[in-house]
């Protein structure tokens, strides 16, 4: 963890400040492992999302939430104050759809697929021949309970102003449940802001002849039946439990009661959808299955996105843009579709803000967060507007994934996840120079050269003042 | 220059055409035409008024009504759009769901792909409605669905509307799975013989009637009154036998030998359900009374044979021999190309057996959709029907007819005239495309200028910010 611990963050500051910061020091530390939880970031230009943004002001930070933010806000006395000037300060990003923090699903390694006799067929042992085998199904495995926390993107993304993720298990037609997670804590169990918030469902063939589902319509008819069993369990069993003596006992069958749960909770469901008619197909099935559903994927999205307005149903949209294979057969023919395809996805964004549909944005993939700005930074030549693409990483993610009362803005009571950039934070030049996540304090530091010393802190807020001055808004 | 061809064909599917273009009446007028109505004969120098996509008159003393857009078909040919009894396209995925031996719970109408050039192929051959049919690895396989041709309409717009839904059978080598095997390790499915593939079946139909008892029992029970019943569970496999059980839902059945076909019409009967085509139907021919006799279609090919043991005795007379006893035929595809061409497929049956030029354009027109039962929609050329038609510029069933133009609904969807004149400029925006990547690729690689790596300051090299006041007393909550 790299979270400032109290001898790492209190040390320097002894040999500098003495006795009197020491009795400070061990007042601030009850209960707390010393670490600071009040914060006041002044003098900064505050992007809420919530509201119009304030050019001049404070946000206060107080035990993990955001306490105030304003124009004329009362500092907090122990508050430790950053002087904002000529910095902008965000709701921290929320990357809706990853696998970050996660291990890497079984199965996908080299050995295990050696294994295989056949590409596409099943591992020995696993053969469904239907329904009632529950094929690629573990819709009760929980992303929260699988936290890597060693995992190196949780700093790189933390860095780049990434606050939360939607972290998705992978792998079959029912996963797992993705979890919201904050990308800072101790142990595994702090990261996790709503452990059951999304339920993956991949639309997809599974591939193969001799296991079911292998085609894609095997996949659709056996999802159709788990919600199908699933609220026929919710029927069921409350007059099996009321009535033991009046008919057999029910089946135990694990993958029913968990769905069940996500419908009774309400938990969304994630369609995987990616070009015009999987979008189509999966509206279609969302109003036939009647579940709270929201696409994922919605690259091709920029052709449908009326009937995606129409339908209210919200589109987490894939940043990692359709390329040409970097190993595909330069001689061979590309259709005009799959170049329409990759010229116009990235216009996605812009199409579905126009036409009115909510939409969040995932990394789908790409390897840093640099590439994440990248795509955004081509969303946005495709014509979406910067407030559109800031909400789609805040606020809109968050009501997307039910969080909203918690992450996406910054308002008071909200939890305290706050980025702090010397300038427009989708600006290729922009710098993330705080982060806060859980009202935590991470300071940013570009790497230093070799031969100079690290501690140039002093000038920092000098330094961002001037180049602020050239930082398009 | 073939090169050049092919790449222009290849660019004029990947569009997806605006059909029916500046067409904005919805009134048509083809003028001219010989037109083949397969029910009351050929007219020459004929004109088919189509309104709001149906046939509205056909004649040789009409008028273009004003507003009309006028085709005039001078020296072509008008039959009706070609339906395919047997079509496998515009499916996205595996046709077939080829582990369980009853797979009735999939459905093709759940991912009909309204993207797939084939459609557009198909259409440049004529034909305007396809049953597009789950594969034959089960003995009872997929529901089904027909569907219109409908280019560059979403799939929720191609389902012909009121056909009646139907599912896939399959008897002989492909449900017993004798021309391949699984992969070593993977047990073989039951059933590996066609007694086996009976037997399946049987099992299948028994199940649907206890089903359907389980629920008629239930709904009985609830209804009267009765507290605290657990509902049967919805079977997704079995509903559509159900359907079957009550005659709303077709059955077209992949068979070959006259042995299984017999088999297939003694069950049928058995449980009472009606076997509504025979597909492939190879060995028709020796069984054709017995087919006749169960009020089942036959719908075969017109010339393929001895690909597999059990289409060895295969003859190109199947079809006109089926037809002389008494049973619907069709001839159907099975293939996108063999789609193309199913004029062709057609007419060899003049060749072969003799038919009558009006009988052998019948096996692709009025007789699968007597088979489909959109015979009061489609199949001929009658005032009432959809305007589904086929425009060639010769006699449709003279290897040298090429379609000119193939109308659905009264909407022209494939226009050969358009297709060729719009390939340069497709061929310019992929051009376009192209050298639009090329370039974005070319700048990517210049040298960018190495923006330091954001990350973590190390422990001990955190600077505090000074603190503000040195007032301990807890503010939380303070300015709210």
């Amino acid at each position: 963890m790299r979270l400032p611990s109290s001898r790492r963050c209190c040390l320097p500051v002894l040999v500098a400040a003495g006795m009197f910061l020491l009795f400070l020091w061990t007042h601030s530390a009850r209960g707390e492992g010393g670490e600071p939880r009040y914060f006041a970031i002044i003098n900064a230009r505050i992007v809420t999302v919530a509201g119009p943004p304030i050019e001049k002001g404070t946000v206060v930070i107080a035990r993990g939430l955001i306490q105030a933010v304003g124009t004329s806000v009362a500092i907090p006395p122990e508050a430790w104050v950053i002087d904002g000037a000529g910095l902008t300060v965000y709701p921290g990003l929320i990357d809706a759809g990853t696998d970050l923090g996660l291990p890497k699903p079984e199965g996908t390694d080299e050995a295990a697929r050696a294994d295989r006799p056949r590409p596409g067929a099943p591992p020995a042992g696993e053969i469904a021949s239907g329904p009632q085998d529950r094929p690629a199904t573990t819709p009760w495995r929980v992303a929260a309970d699988e936290i890597k926390t060693s995992d190196k993107r949780i700093a790189a993304w933390r860095n780049a102003g990434f606050t939360t993720t939607l972290s998705l298990p992978a792998g079959g037609i029912f996963p797992g449940q993705g979890s919201v997670l904050n990308l800072a804590g101790e142990r595994a169990g702090d990261f996790v802001v709503k452990p059951d918030a999304a339920l993956p469902v991949s639309l997809k063939g599974l591939g193969g002849f001799f296991s079911f589902p292998g085609s894609l319509m095997g996949t659709v008819a056996y999802v159709r039946q788990v919600y199908d069993d699933a609220r026929w369990f919710a029927q069921a069993e409350p007059i099996s439990e009321a009535n033991p003596g009046k008919s057999e006992r029910l089946p135990y069958d694990r993958t029913e009661r968990v769905i069940n749960g996500t419908l009774e909770r309400k938990e969304i469901v994630l369609l995987s959808a990616n070009n015009s008619v999987e979008i189509l197909r999966a509206l279609r099935l969302a109003a036939e299955w009647k579940v709270p559903a929201v696409l994922f994927g919605g690259q091709e999205g920029y052709d449908v996105a009326g009937a995606i307005a129409t339908s209210k149903i919200a589109v987490l949209v894939n940043l990692k843009w359709p390329e040409r294979a970097k190993d595909a057969d330069p001689e061979a023919e590309q259709t005009l579709r799959e170049l329409r395809f990759r010229d116009r996805a990235s216009s996605t964004p812009a199409a579905l803000a126009k036409a009115g549909a909510k939409f969040a944005f995932y990394s789908g993939g790409l390897a840093a967060p640099k590439d994440i700005f990248k795509s955004v930074r081509k969303a946005m030549e495709a014509g979406l507007a910067p407030e559109a693409a800031l909400r789609a990483f805040t606020m809109d993610a968050a009501e997307i994934l039910g969080v909203s009362e918690r992450l996406g803005t910054i308002e008071p009571g909200k939890i305290a996840n706050v980025v702090v950039a010397d300038g427009d934070i989708f600006n290729e030049k922009a710098k993330v120079k705080d982060v806060f996540i859980d009202g935590r304090w991470f300071e940013i530091h570009e790497e230093a050269p070799p031969d100079k010393p690290a501690e140039k802190k002093p000038e920092r807020v000098e330094e961002a003042a001037t180049v602020d001055g050239e930082v398009s808004r | 220059m073939r090169r050049a061809i092919a790449s222009a064909i290849f660019l004029a599917f990947a569009l997806a055409p605006c059909p029916a273009r500046g067409q904005s009446s919805n009134v048509l007028f083809i003028q001219n035409a010989t037109i083949l109505t397969i029910t009351h004969g050929n007219i020459e120098h004929g004109s088919i008024l189509i309104r709001d996509g149906k046939i509205a008159a056909v004649g040789t003393d009409l008028k273009a009504p004003e507003g009309a857009t006028v085709i005039d078909a001078a020296g072509e040919f008008v039959m009706p759009g070609i339906i395919d009894c047997h079509s496998h396209i515009a499916v996205d995925g595996n046709v077939n769901e080829g582990a369980p031996a009853v797979s009735s719970m999939v459905n093709i109408a759940d991912v009909l792909n309204p993207d797939s050039r084939n459609i557009y192929l198909d259409l440049a051959g004529g034909v305007t409605t396809a049953n597009i049919l789950h594969g034959s690895a089960n003995p009872i396989g997929g529901q089904t669905v027909v569907i219109k041709l409908r280019w560059g309409k979403p799939a929720s717009a191609l389902p012909f509307e009121g056909a009646v839904p139907g599912i896939k059978f399959a008897l002989g080598e492909n449900p017993k799975h004798s021309n391949f095997g699984p992969p070593p390790g993977t047990p073989p499915r039951y059933p590996a013989t066609r007694l086996g593939v009976e037997e399946v079946i049987r099992q299948a139909f028994t199940e649907a009637r206890e089903y359907k008892k389980e629920w008629d029992d239930y709904n009985q029970r609830k209804s009267a009154g009765e507290q605290n019943l657990i509902p049967p569970r919805r079977d997704e496999k079995l509903e559509p036998l159900v359907e079957v059980l009550a005659g709303k839902r077709y059955v077209h059945a992949h068979c070959y030998r006259a042995d299984e076909i017999l088999m297939l019409l003694r069950v049928a009967q058995e449980f009472g359900f009606k076997v509504r085509t025979l597909q492939h139907v190879l060995e028709g021919y020796k069984v054709a009374d017995e087919i006749a006799a169960s009020g089942a279609g036959g719908s075969t090919f017109s010339d393929w044979w001895a690909y597999k043991m059990e289409a060895f005795d295969a003859i190109p007379y199947n079809a006109a021999l089926m037809q002389e006893r008494g049973v619907v035929v069709s001839i159907n595809s099975d293939d996108p190309e063999e789609a193309r061409h199913l004029n062709q497929e057609a007419a060899k049956s003049i060749e072969f057996s003799g038919l009558s030029p009006n009988d052998a354009l019948k096996l692709i027109t009025l007789n699968p959709a007597i088979q489909l039962g959109i015979d009061k929609r489609a199949g001929s050329i009658d005032v009432g029907k959809d305007a589904d038609l086929a425009i060639y510029d010769l006699d449709p069933l003279s290897v040298y007819a090429v379609v000119q133009k193939t109308l659905i609904d009264g909407q022209v969807y494939f226009d050969r005239q358009r297709d060729i004149a719009q390939r340069p400029e497709l061929e310019k925006e992929k051009q376009a495309l192209l050298d639009k990547e090329k370039k974005a690729a070319e700048e990517e690689k210049k040298p960018e200028e190495k923006p330091g790596k954001n990350e973590e300051k190390k422990p001990g090299e955190k600077k505090r910010p000074p603190k503000n006041g040195d007032a301990q007393e807890n503010l939380e909550g303070a300015g709210r």
